[in-house]
């Protein structure tokens, strides 16, 4: 093998089937290829965690200190009478909205450091489909989300959180929480893929991040909030996300209509910006 | 325009052929309607300054970039309406490395095999085998951050020879590299040409592409300004320089004027450089360089030091164009078009 490795005089003349007039390229790629080329690529997203263990650090600490943050500094207040044990209840099924946003918004930044080496124009050179890059980065970063949301739910029973419903509902609430964070990380990569450099990503995802997190009920009950931005908080899909994850999970409150507000919402992002991602990536040089 | 034309006496089929391709960044024109063809086996060195297309070149002959005009087949492939197809059969080394840094050697190359569509044990077999080939077995492990300069772009070659391609690219390939680290891929790039790879080499450096091409094309400011085999180009920009210091610096005179007497002054006259110690004497053939030599030790000269000298990327313009570069004379345009 060693010697042969350069083609042979031959190989290199081949004439495209058909007359020079109608050209025809190679057929799409197929299904079982594109989830080979996923697979490859989604290892070599997850060797680089492996090679930079630090990068995990924001899915590790990020559920920690926010859950001790708002069950302790501010759920005594929100339950009234110091009452955190039902806070704990109240904020993991939102906390499980905000990890979404959060990680899925590091993805921008790690695409707008990563697409700009050299390797994307080996990728970019390959017969493979564009697509798959980004779509390995997101498998990845759905790992990341999930060990995100585990880290946050055993803190959640360390600090007395109860399911008062099933196990299946529980894993309803984190896959709905799943899928919306993937929609959300196509948004994040087209921003990447925009934007010069990372802080400018991290910069103008903050922007759009701070109100669509606190501007919903993820971390308090929208009713003492001004009727206008009740009306922003209801069509939030974090406050849906948020509200359908607390239903599924306390047992308590309308699921159908948080749900299917959520997954519009997740369907209509990703079909705006995946195209859009993908373009961009296609056209980038 | 001289150009050596896809003569087919010349002898076998084209593996790259471009016609009139151009590509416009806003104002500037990278490309200005370049016509080449590299045939099949063979190594065409597309030479010239910073700023000139090359990269621009590479980039919309590996479907990177799509041109605005012209068109251009690559193993019988059209880049624009095939692009899938020739992937199929392109490699590419660029002047920054193409490999995942953070990744071992050996990870690079399974991956490419993957993407590639190798089963997973021929794509660890291929990985070994070109490692092993490469010299990068000991380091396979190791993540690419840690290689040298010259591994880094060991392992790039191998990664782009994985699919065994038709035509590789190869864009700048030592610029950055010390003296010894580009003798070493200048080794590997003559091996792949001896198995029977065909190659499109850019580089700024004569003496790269005296060392690897078979022909070479000059381009300047996107345009094709001088092509033809490397020696017939080497002729018409007086080849190289014989650079001869005389133990005794009092005798440069007469040492010129016997290489005048016996007609060994080559086109342009050897000149006597008291200032320097030296003689320089224009070589058109390596006859002529024998007898240089020949002649001063038979007349009992004493030669304390003696080396050849390539003619600049400047000098081969100048020769070429009457101009410099635009390297040379307009540093501030040259940025604009860099850019």
């Amino acid at each position: 093998m060693s010697a042969a490795t350069v083609t042979t005089p031959g190989q290199g003349t081949q004439q495209a089937p058909g007359d020079r007039g109608k050209l025809t390229d190679e057929g799409r790629i197929g299904l079982r290829d594109n989830v080979r080329h996923i697979g490859a690529l989604a290892r070599r997203n997850a060797l680089q965690i492996k090679q930079n263990p630090e990068s995990m650090f924001d899915v590790v600490l990020m559920p920690v200190i926010f859950i001790l943050l708002f069950v302790y500094v501010f759920g005594g207040a929100i339950s009234g009478k110091g009452n955190q044990q039902e806070y704990v209840n109240y904020v993991v099924p939102g906390m499980m909205a905000m990890m979404g946003i959060n990680i899925a918004m590091a993805v921008g930044t790690g695409v707008n450091e990563d697409f700009k080496k050299g390797v994307m124009d080996r990728f970019r050179t390959m017969p493979i489909a564009r697509s798959s890059v980004l779509i390995a980065k997101i498998v990845v970063e759905i790992g990341r989300m999930l060990v995100a949301t585990a880290i946050l739910l055993g803190m959640g029973f360390l600090l007395g959180l109860e399911i008062k419903t099933s196990v299946v509902d529980l894993l309803a609430a984190v896959a709905l929480a799943t899928l919306f964070g993937a929609s959300l990380m196509w948004i994040f990569i087209l921003l990447g893929l925009s934007m010069n450099t990372p802080q400018a990503v991290q910069g103008v995802a903050m922007i759009v991040i701070m109100p669509l997190q606190f501007g919903s009920s993820i971390f308090a009950p929208t009713s003492t909030m001004p009727g206008w931005l009740q009306g922003f908080t209801a069509v939030n899909p974090l406050s849906n996300l948020a509200d359908a994850s607390r239903a599924l999970i306390n047992g308590t409150g309308a699921i159908a209509h948080p749900t299917l507000v959520t997954l519009a919402w997740a369907a209509g992002i990703t079909l705006v910006t995946a195209p859009l991602a993908i373009r961009k990536f296609r056209s980038e040089s | 325009m001289t150009r050596f034309d896809n003569d087919p006496a010349g002898g076998g089929t084209n593996a790259v052929a471009v016609r009139g391709l151009v590509k416009h960044f806003g104002e500037t024109k990278a490309l200005d309607g370049v016509d080449l063809d590299v045939r099949e086996g063979t190594v065409l060195g597309v030479l010239g300054p910073n700023g000139a297309g090359k990269t621009t070149l590479v980039r919309c002959l590996s479907t990177l970039l799509t041109p605005d005009a012209g068109y251009a087949t690559v193993a019988g492939f059209d880049v624009v309406r095939q692009p899938r197809a020739l992937r199929r059969r392109i490699g590419l080394t660029g002047q920054y490395a193409s490999v995942d840094e953070r990744l071992s050697g050996w990870e690079n190359l399974y991956m490419i095999g993957r993407l590639l569509d190798l089963s997973r044990s021929a794509a660890r077999g291929r990985a070994d085998a070109m490692l092993e080939r490469f010299s990068l077995t000991e380091a396979a492990r190791k993540p690419v951050s840690q290689y040298s300069g010259g591994m880094r772009r060991r392992l790039d070659l191998a990664a782009s020879m994985i699919g065994q391609p038709a035509v590789l690219y190869l864009d700048e390939p030592t610029t950055g590299l010390d003296p010894r680290t580009r003798n070493e891929v200048w080794d590997e790039v003559r091996r792949m040409v001896a198995e029977g790879a065909t190659v499109l080499l850019t580089t700024q450096y004569m003496e790269e592409a005296e060392q690897l091409a078979n022909e070479l094309t000059v381009i300047d400011r996107g345009k094709v300004i001088a092509g033809g085999k490397v020696a017939e180009l080497k002729a018409r920009v007086g080849g190289r320089t014989l650079k001869i210091r005389p133990t005794d610096p009092t005798v440069l005179g007469s040492m010129a004027r016997a290489l005048t007497e016996a007609g060994l002054d080559g086109a342009t006259g050897s000149q006597a450089i008291p200032d320097d110690g030296l003689l320089y004497v224009p070589i058109l053939s390596d006859e002529q360089l024998t007898a240089v030599v020949g002649l001063l030790g038979a007349r009992g000269y004493g030669i304390a030091d003696i080396g050849t000298e390539l003619p600049s990327l400047d000098e081969v313009f100048l020769a070429i164009t009457g101009q410099k570069t635009a390297d040379a004379t307009a540093h501030s345009e040259l940025e604009e078009v860099a850019a």
